[in-house]
């Protein structure tokens, strides 16, 4: 072929041309937050606290890009090559997979921090209309007929798989241990939802802005957040009697912070979320810090719950995964029930 | 749409290559093509197919072939995963064959017509393309929920759109809309008008100058129209996953059952519902293909 000498030296010099366009690496230090869709707010504070911090501690200006998502699809971003120097996503679970599937991390990533690597926690709660006309105050109401409940599909939400759980673990608690009876009262709650979203956050949009259901089940901190954007006008926070203690956890993804010689900062972006200014950002962004100290200055808006983690209950995220959400699992089972 | 910007002719004919002058060109091979560089340009095609298409879609198979042939029936055999096949198919064929009808009238109505606003509506017809499907989904959900504008009117008649099988159609005719018509618009356009006189003149009537003259002419683009329509809505995943309602069994389309396997680190078995939707979708494309070559030689021979 004639024209290939023309084309290889037409290819060589775009080559060249691309290479100088490359621009060399200036500017402040990155570090990149691979983190879940409802910390978007948390964050956007908590870097401001962090990179003032960073700058009066070392001197050195740092700059923190956030990338937000659905859990388990963040999560499979890192493990295909997605450039996170800290994951903070919504189950342990998902992190668990990274370690496992890409060995980006140790396997044991959550002893590495204080409280399960879970510097803020939440639960799961109920959003009900302004008034709460059906008088729904505990998890026993949600199964009464003519309830309709919101809350997304746990085959595709990671949050919502701890509204399952949560419904799960009081049903255990009010039955004696008895997981028949539980089964059965998860089953009768999941008859009462006509939408499942496949998102948390498409949930609340159908439940606040289509009017649909009586109840929506969410995180504790999306329910406030809720409320304090649209008013207390149209809708009222129920903090049920018992519920899940939900840990969303944070890790260095070590092998991707040390490629980028970002060790030291990644883990110090995680420790200062412990301190006393983290720890007062994440309270006031509806999520329960672990500090004595913050928890008092936000007691009001944190009511009393009795609360019990997926560990003693479920045995943590891996068996209960395989439990209940796995293909075939009793999730899908109690759905295909009756149809 | 689909063909190159190259003038008709000759396409097939061996075509010189690189960058001689076309004259030099013509005196050395018998059929010269208009636009030189076959070779380079063959090349590029075949690399860049490669990349964008081939290359992807085998990695696709190579994942799924990670599971035994019992695990795939496994999948193929489930009810959950047929019923899904179900309502993807269906739907995306009722979509498609709405805008068989409707995207013909709209292309008519702006090609024959001329109007106050028609421009407006014709850039409304890319909006489909535009808005991202999130958006779409969501503001489809809004309108047709039972509290929205439409869901609450058709609510009266016992018509319920959004979080139904039939929300699922209206979201895949919205986004099939454009293709249906902008692969009709240019062939409406070269549509000899004289021709349709001389049928009137030889006593034609309005049917039958439909049926017979404009019809025919029009059959192999629709036919392109209605696949390409077909094809993206299997696909669409976005706008659908807010309108649907994601109920196991009821309302879930396959690309939501993907996600869920995904959901699980279940990349061989997400991959294999994806080959088994490839599978599919190219049969069915390939069968309109067959059916739109046997519908344009029955036109050609009349």
């Amino acid at each position: 072929m004639r024209s290939f000498p023309y084309f290889s030296r037409l290819s060589a010099a775009g080559l060249a041309l691309a290479l100088a366009a490359l621009p060399a690496a200036a500017g402040p230090r990155k570090l990149l937050n691979v983190s879940y869709d409802p910390t978007r707010e948390l964050y956007e504070d908590y870097n401001k606290a962090f990179v003032a911090h960073w700058k009066s501690a070392t001197g050195e200006d740092v700059s923190i890009s956030q990338s937000h998502g659905g859990s388990g699809k963040q999560g499979r971003s890192v493990i295909d090559g997605l450039d996170a120097d800290v994951v903070t996503l919504a189950l342990a679970y998902d992190i668990d997979a990274i370690a496992e599937k890409a060995q980006l991390l140790p396997k044991n990533w959550q002893t590495r921090l204080p409280g399960n690597s879970t510097p803020y926690t939440s639960t799961i709660v109920f959003l009900v209309r302004k008034g709460n006309p059906k008088g729904i105050k505990d998890w026993n109401d949600l199964i009464k007929p003519g309830v309709s409940i919101i809350t997304p599909n746990p085959k595709t939400s990671g949050g919502a798989r701890w509204n399952y759980l949560a419904a799960w673990g009081y049903a255990l608690r009010h039955n004696g241990n008895d997981s028949a009876k539980a089964r059965e009262f998860v089953a009768k709650l999941y008859k009462n939802v006509p939408v499942l979203d496949a998102g948390a956050r498409g949930a609340t949009t159908t439940f606040v802005q289509r009017g649909i259901g009586d109840v929506a089940l969410s995180w504790e901190n999306e329910a406030l957040l809720a409320v304090k954007e649209l008013g207390s006008g149209k809708v009222e926070v129920v903090t049920p009697s018992v519920s899940i203690l939900a840990e969303p956890p944070v890790a260095v993804v070590e092998r991707v912070a040390d490629k980028h010689g970002n060790g030291k900062l990644a883990k110090a972006y995680l420790e200062y979320l412990y301190s006393e200014e983290g720890q007062d950002v994440v309270a006031r962004n509806f999520y329960r810090p672990q500090s004595k100290t913050a928890a008092a200055k936000y007691a009001a808006q944190f009511p009393k719950v009795s609360l019990f983690t997926i560990k003693d209950v479920f045995g943590g995220w891996q068996k209960a995964q395989k439990t209940h959400f796995a293909d075939n699992g009793v999730y899908d089972q109690i759905s295909r029930e009756g149809k | 749409m689909s063909s190159v910007a190259a003038p008709k002719p000759s396409a097939a004919g061996a075509a010189p290559s690189g960058g001689g002058p076309p004259v030099a060109a013509a005196k050395r091979k018998r059929h010269p093509s208009v636009i030189p560089g076959f070779g380079l340009t063959l090349g590029y095609t075949v690399l860049y197919l490669s990349l964008v298409v081939l290359i992807p879609l085998s990695a696709t198979f190579l994942k799924a072939s990670h599971l035994s042939w019992q695990e795939l029936l496994g999948i193929f055999t489930d009810r959950q995963v047929l019923l899904a096949f179900r309502l993807s198919v269906l739907c995306s064929a009722e979509g498609a064959l709405i805008n068989a009808v409707f995207g013909l009238l709209v292309a008519w109505v702006l090609v024959r017509y001329r109007f106050p606003g028609r421009g407006f509506l014709d850039s409304m017809v890319d909006l489909p393309f535009a808005l991202p499907t999130a958006v779409a989904g969501i503001s489809l959900t809004a309108v047709y929920a039972p509290n929205g504008f439409i869901g609450s009117f058709l609510e009266k008649f016992g018509v319920q759109v959004a979080y139904t099988p039939l929300g699922v159609t209206v979201a895949l005719t919205f986004i099939g809309l454009p293709f249906v018509v902008r692969t009709l618009q240019p062939v409406l356009e070269d549509l000899d008008k004289e021709v349709e006189e001389a049928a009137t003149s030889l006593g034609a009537n309005r049917l039958q100058i439909f049926t017979r003259i404009i019809l025919p002419a029009l059959t192999p683009s629709l036919f392109t129209g209605v696949s390409l329509a077909f094809a993206r809505a299997l696909g669409e995943y976005g706008s659908v996953i807010f309108i649907s309602g994601n109920m196991p069994l009821k309302t879930e389309i396959v690309p939501l059952i993907i996600v869920s396997k995904l959901e699980q680190y279940d990349y061989a078995g997400a991959t294999a519902v994806a080959c088994g939707m490839l599978v599919l979708s190219f049969t069915l494309l390939l069968g309109i293909n067959l059916l739109q070559k046997w519908a344009g030689g029955a036109s050609r021979v009349r």
